[in-house]
């Protein structure tokens, strides 16, 4: 038998009820179903072969489409880093990497103890076991704040979103909203100066470990969006938004790079986790309201660029196709993803106070998104009943 | 030319042990038994005693609300046991064939629906809704029988049928008499019984599993709506039917399929309805102690998704039309899971490598779950595989809710748990459909009596 397999089943008798350690029965459920699959066997009455896919896996092919992003994200905290303090010469690669590794790594960690801890205690409260919708979430939210957000911040979010936006629905596949926008809603309007401020927040300005370089005096770079929204905008210069599909721009940690989001796109895409309909739509939609922005004159940024700037490809690809919050009807899902593209470039352009309009966009949708089934499930149930009726 | 009806929504599992073209005969002594489970949405009211002398073709039990409905016995002998368990429930009534095959002479003259009744034939029609054994008061507006089942490892009727056409189609003229009936063909399969079939309204489905489910069909011919009710028989049954109208006798002889992995030799055996396993078991199946810990076997009453699981001292089920054995997988300890690239594992998804070899290959699935039951969190992994103008998901949630109205308003009525098998097995939250839907018919049924 299995080393392992024999450890975790030493360990069963103390936790289960009545056993030592009952507090900790989530936990090594938890650890133990990642460990090996379950070998519980369908029950009479109900199909008794099953498809290999369940939701660890499809969490797992998440996190791992997030990686190149989240790695160049933390590329790009190091390359800002030098850049702000002029040292871009002679900073290297791995230099920059590993600053920017270093400056991530405890968002990361402080994310996962803090929500997965909650999980943890509510799995072993309601007696249930661990539902894997935190892998996700714990890792998008690191990769939608600015470098500079204090942990303390973070951690506050991160138990805000998981109990009030997931937990007191039911859990994962329960909620309405995003938790991982909720968290970035909750640090946006509670701590609206560390998240946008005077420009300070995007991009590191210490030393960590060493490694990186400190600024002289307090560095001011706005995200290219912040810049469109101040006035006398004229335009982008071009290798702006070349850097903006690179991903070499001050921002959000995970999301200034085009190419890496695309990457987990394209594998969300191919497996099948990610719907098409609902982030071809957001694209369609957020290209067409800037087409039509900029042909009335209301804005100087060109329809491209929209998709290319701020928040709109990470969440286009990796928080709308969200399949808890977003329209579950495939037809609601078109409905869905336009709406969304429609509504973040309209806040973009004719909202003053703030330059990004992603996160409200998807949140306000989230909300929709069941009016929206609503109407295509009815329309089923009318097709019913007019049958009914004809005979 | 009869009507093609495509179907694209669907999946078809290739599983290993598919039963080749050769039927062998099991000798006929023994147990047999009627489990009146078989027959769901029957209250049991026993009619005979242990130790009475029965033919085939006499009744064992009767329906307590409709005592007109007879459950009939398949052989002649005596009444060996009358099961119960909890509660005084009817498990079985088994009876012990004393191998003369002596059968009760019924009348084959008058009212084909009073012959059906009192011959135990009647009780083999299944109403929808609520897929329960029909009442005798009712009068259906159709009669539905399909003549293939899609399910992986299933019986091939087409072969089943050869040298019995004249008795299918006596049959299928025997329920005319009741009905407009309606005959569902695949597009493979040939035999001029089907394609030709007389008396009957004949539609081909060309399209993957469920395909072949009566529920499917009737959904794209002439769906069920409120206040409506069809009947539906099984292809051999209908065989059953005829041999009653040409000879007077019943005889429940059928050709099954023992097929799966963990047999030998997978092929189609003659028996009766109600015999029991062990004499068709005997000694075909890969592991012998089918109890013993490692690399037990599943032994399924009936298709592998939709049919019991049962032991080899079990009785052949009613409507089983094929017995399909598995391994249990109980003991697979598979490591990391979620992340290993388990290339002989089968999966619709894209993240396990089965679309990488293509459909031709056969694979072993065992009995596991492979996962924790979730809510349900993926949307549109039901309609990807259920062929009817229905919202599977809502309509699941909808009962999961118990909401009455909203059922009704998704379409229940035209439902079966069978039709969800194949949404049961591609879902990734791992619900139990087959039980939450039957579960949801009972409940709707008691609140509409």
């Amino acid at each position: 038998m299995n080393p392992i397999k024999k450890l975790f089943d030493n360990i069963h008798p103390y936790v289960e009820e009545g056993g030592k350690f009952h507090a900790f029965r989530s936990l090594v459920d938890g650890f133990e179903t990642f460990a090996f699959v379950p070998n519980t066997t369908s029950r009479v009455g109900s199909v008794n072969i099953h498809d290999a896919i369940d939701s660890k896996r499809i969490m797992s092919l998440v996190v791992i489409a997030l990686l190149p992003a989240l790695f160049f994200g933390m590329y790009n905290v190091g390359y800002q880093n030098a850049l702000a303090t002029g040292h871009l010469a002679d900073a290297t690669f791995w230099g920059m990497f590993w600053y920017g590794f270093l400056a991530v790594l405890p968002k990361i960690i402080v994310s996962y103890v803090v929500g997965l801890g909650i999980e943890f205690v509510v799995a072993q409260w309601k007696n249930e076991e661990i539902q894997e919708g935190f892998l996700v979430s714990g890792i998008i939210i690191p990769m939608i704040v600015p470098v500079t957000c204090p942990l303390w911040m973070l951690a506050i979010a991160v138990a805000f979103s998981v109990i009030l936006a997931k937990e007191i629905f039911g859990g994962t596949g329960m909620n309405i909203f995003n938790p991982a926008l909720i968290t970035r809603a909750f640090l946006f309007f509670s701590y609206p100066s560390a998240m946008t401020g005077d420009a300070t927040v995007w991009v590191s300005q210490d030393t960590i470990f060493g490694l990186g370089y400190k600024a002289a005096d307090a560095y001011t770079a706005a995200t290219p969006l912040g810049e469109a929204a101040q006035a006398g905008f004229t335009g982008f210069a071009p290798e702006t938004i070349e850097n903006a599909i690179t991903g070499l721009i001050p921002g959000c940690i995970g999301e200034t790079s085009v190419i890496a989001i695309a990457l987990g796109g394209l594998l969300l895409l191919w497996t099948g986790v990610a719907s098409w309909k609902t982030m071809l739509s957001v694209f369609v939609g957020g290209a067409a309201t800037g087409y039509l922005m900029q042909a009335l004159g209301l804005t100087n940024i060109l329809w491209y660029e929209h998709l290319v700037l701020g928040g709109f490809a990470f969440g286009a690809v990796f928080m709308a196709t969200d399949p808890v919050t977003s329209a579950r009807t495939e037809c609601g899902k078109y409905v869905y993803g336009l709406l969304i593209g429609f509504i973040a470039v309209l806040v973009r352009v004719l909202n003053p106070g703030y330059p990004e309009g992603m996160m409200l966009a998807i949140l306000l949708m989230n909300l929709f998104a069941s009016l929206i089934d609503y109407c295509f499930v009815q329309s089923n149930i009318n097709m019913r009943a007019k049958r009914a009726t004809l005979k | 030319m009869a009507k093609v009806i495509k179907l694209r929504k669907g999946l078809d599992i290739n599983l290993k042990g598919k039963a080749t073209r050769e039927t062998l005969t099991v000798g006929c002594p023994g147990e047999y038994a009627l489990v009146p489970d078989d027959f769901h949405g029957v209250k049991p009211k026993v009619v005979v005693k242990e130790g009475d002398a029965v033919k085939a073709g006499d009744a064992l039990f009767v329906d307590k609300l409709h005592p007109e409905v007879k459950f009939v016995s398949p052989v002649s002998g005596t009444v060996s046991q009358v099961e119960r368990g909890d509660r005084r429930k009817l498990l079985s009534i088994r009876v012990k064939a004393d191998g003369k095959q002596e059968a009760r002479q019924f009348d084959t003259k008058g009212d084909v629906k009073a012959l059906m009744l009192e011959s135990g034939l009647f009780a083999f029609l299944r109403q929808r809704p609520y897929d329960v054994v029909a009442n005798p008061e009712d009068m259906p507006k159709a009669i539905f029988v399909s003549a293939f089942n899609s399910m992986p490892l299933a019986q091939d009727f087409e072969y089943v049928l050869q040298g019995q056409e004249a008795e299918f189609q006596a049959g299928l003229s025997a329920l005319a008499k009741l009905a407009r009936v309606y005959l569902g063909v695949s597009a493979k399969q040939t035999a001029k019984a089907l394609t030709e079939a007389k008396d009957c309204e004949v539609n081909i489905f060309d399209g993957p599993a469920p395909a072949g489910n009566v529920g499917v069909q009737i959904n794209h011919v002439n769906p069920v709506n409120k206040g409506e009710l069809v009947w539906t028989m099984g292809a051999e049954e209908v065989i059953f039917l005829g041999r009653l109208v040409k000879t007077g006798k019943v005889d429940f002889t059928h050709t099954i399929a023992l097929a799966g992995s963990e047999v030998k030799e997978p092929k189609y055996y003659k028996v009766k309805v109600g015999q029991k396993l062990t004499t068709l078991l005997n000694e075909k199946l890969k592991i012998k102690n089918e109890k013993s810990d490692e690399g037990s076997v599943r032994i399924i009453n009936g298709n592998v998704m939709t049919g019991l699981k049962t032991t080899a001292e079990g009785f052949l089920g009613a409507h089983a039309t094929e017995v399909n054995v598995i391994p249990e997988g109980d003991h697979a300890d598979e490591m990391l899971g979620w992340i290993m690239p388990r290339f002989n594992t089968f999966s619709t998804h894209r993240s396990y490598f089965s679309w990488l070899f293509g459909k031709k290959k056969e694979y072993v699935i065992d009995a596991r779950i492979k996962g924790g039951e979730r809510h349900m969190i993926m949307s549109g992994e039901y309609d990807k595989v259920f062929p009817m103008d229905i919202y599977a998901g809502y309509l699941v949630k909808a009962i999961i809710a118990g909401d009455i109205d909203r059922q009704e308003a998704l379409g229940i009525y035209e439902v079966a748990p069978e039709d969800f098998a194949i949404a049961e097995f591609v879902d990734s939250s791992k619900l139990e459909l087959q039980r939450i839907v039957r579960e949801g018919l009972d409940i709707l049924r008691k609140e509409n009596a």
